[in-house]
């Protein structure tokens, strides 16, 4: 599912676009957590092809996608990153989106339109 | 054996809003080397679940990171204590004594030392009172 078709979607605002040619691409699994732990844990296989998503709204979920190179990072219940992770979210190559929705319902949108979870 | 480089970091026991800085340094300067994409991820996710446990868990500490002439990266992160009481326990899977704090910055599930463990290549932990002391190594599967 391509980054567009999925903000479309989720009628996600983009909270920082680094780069456009990413909104084509093509992603093929999406990861949904609160704990980075279990991100870092869990995301083996092409984290660069994965979406993450998650209520949890700081630095550490950036630091979390740059250590395994997650490029498409969507925050749930409309959440604000706070200004000190925007600017990490300025100086690294992430494509971030807000949504209104609810992570189960976010995540229940992805999955009825064809998105899987990482194991299938 | 010589190490080819070598670096030193300083981390801070609390400090919430740096907490990644280090492990962010190591990648982009191995990345530098050309260590592998598929390395270097590993690498990462293993320097920043030990960086936040020096953080959230021990009186902040040192990361010494070296590359060794026969390309094998080692790092170790040594922290001053308190220690850990039972090894074995820090080991489980689910095990942890994460605050409140560490928990909303999205830590403290206890995944954070068997997955460290399961990514490197070596692992070596030490622990008493006087300080906890984990060293890594990692090398290009050939
Ligand atoms: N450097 C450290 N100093 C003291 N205790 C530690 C350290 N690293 C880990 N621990 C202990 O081991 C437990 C398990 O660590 P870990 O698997 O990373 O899980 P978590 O950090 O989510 O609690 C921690 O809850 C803590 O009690
Ligand atoms: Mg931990």
């Amino acid at each position: 599912m391509q980054a567009r078709e999925i903000a479309a979607a989720l009628h996600a605002e983009p909270l920082h676009i680094w780069n456009e040619h990413l909104l084509t691409k093509d992603y093929t699994a999406a990861f949904a957590t609160d704990l980075m732990s279990d991100a870092l844990a869990m995301i083996q296989t092409s984290p660069e092809d994965t979406v993450l998503i998650t209520g949890l709204c700081n630095s550490q979920v950036l630091r979390t996608a740059e250590m395994l190179d997650i490029e498409l990072i969507i925050f749930v219940r409309g959440k604000m990153l706070g200004e000190e992770a925007m600017e990490i979210a300025r100086e690294m190559g992430f494509n971030i989106y807000r949504t209104d929705y609810t992570m189960y319902t976010a995540c229940g949108i992805l999955y009825s339109l064809g998105l899987r979870g990482i194991n299938g | 054996m010589a190490s080819l480089l070598h670096k030193e970091y300083e981390v801070v026991r609390d400090d919430y809003s740096r907490a990644g800085k280090v492990s962010s340094d190591i990648k982009r300067t191995l990345s530098a080397v050309g260590i592998s994409p598929a390395v270097l991820r590993r690498i990462a996710v293993a320097s920043y679940e030990s960086e936040i446990n020096m953080i959230i868990h021990a009186w902040g500490g040192k990361i010494m990171l070296d590359v060794m002439e026969d390309g094998t990266i080692q790092i170790v992160f040594k922290d001053p204590g308190p220690g850990i009481a039972d090894l074995e326990k820090a080991l489980t899977p689910g095990w942890s004594t994460a605050s409140e704090k560490a928990r909303n910055m999205g830590f403290g599930a206890g995944m954070g030392l068997p997955n460290i463990k399961r990514v490197s290549d070596e692992f070596d932990i030490q622990s008493s009172e006087a300080g906890t002391t984990l060293t890594l190594g990692f090398r290009e599967k050939t």
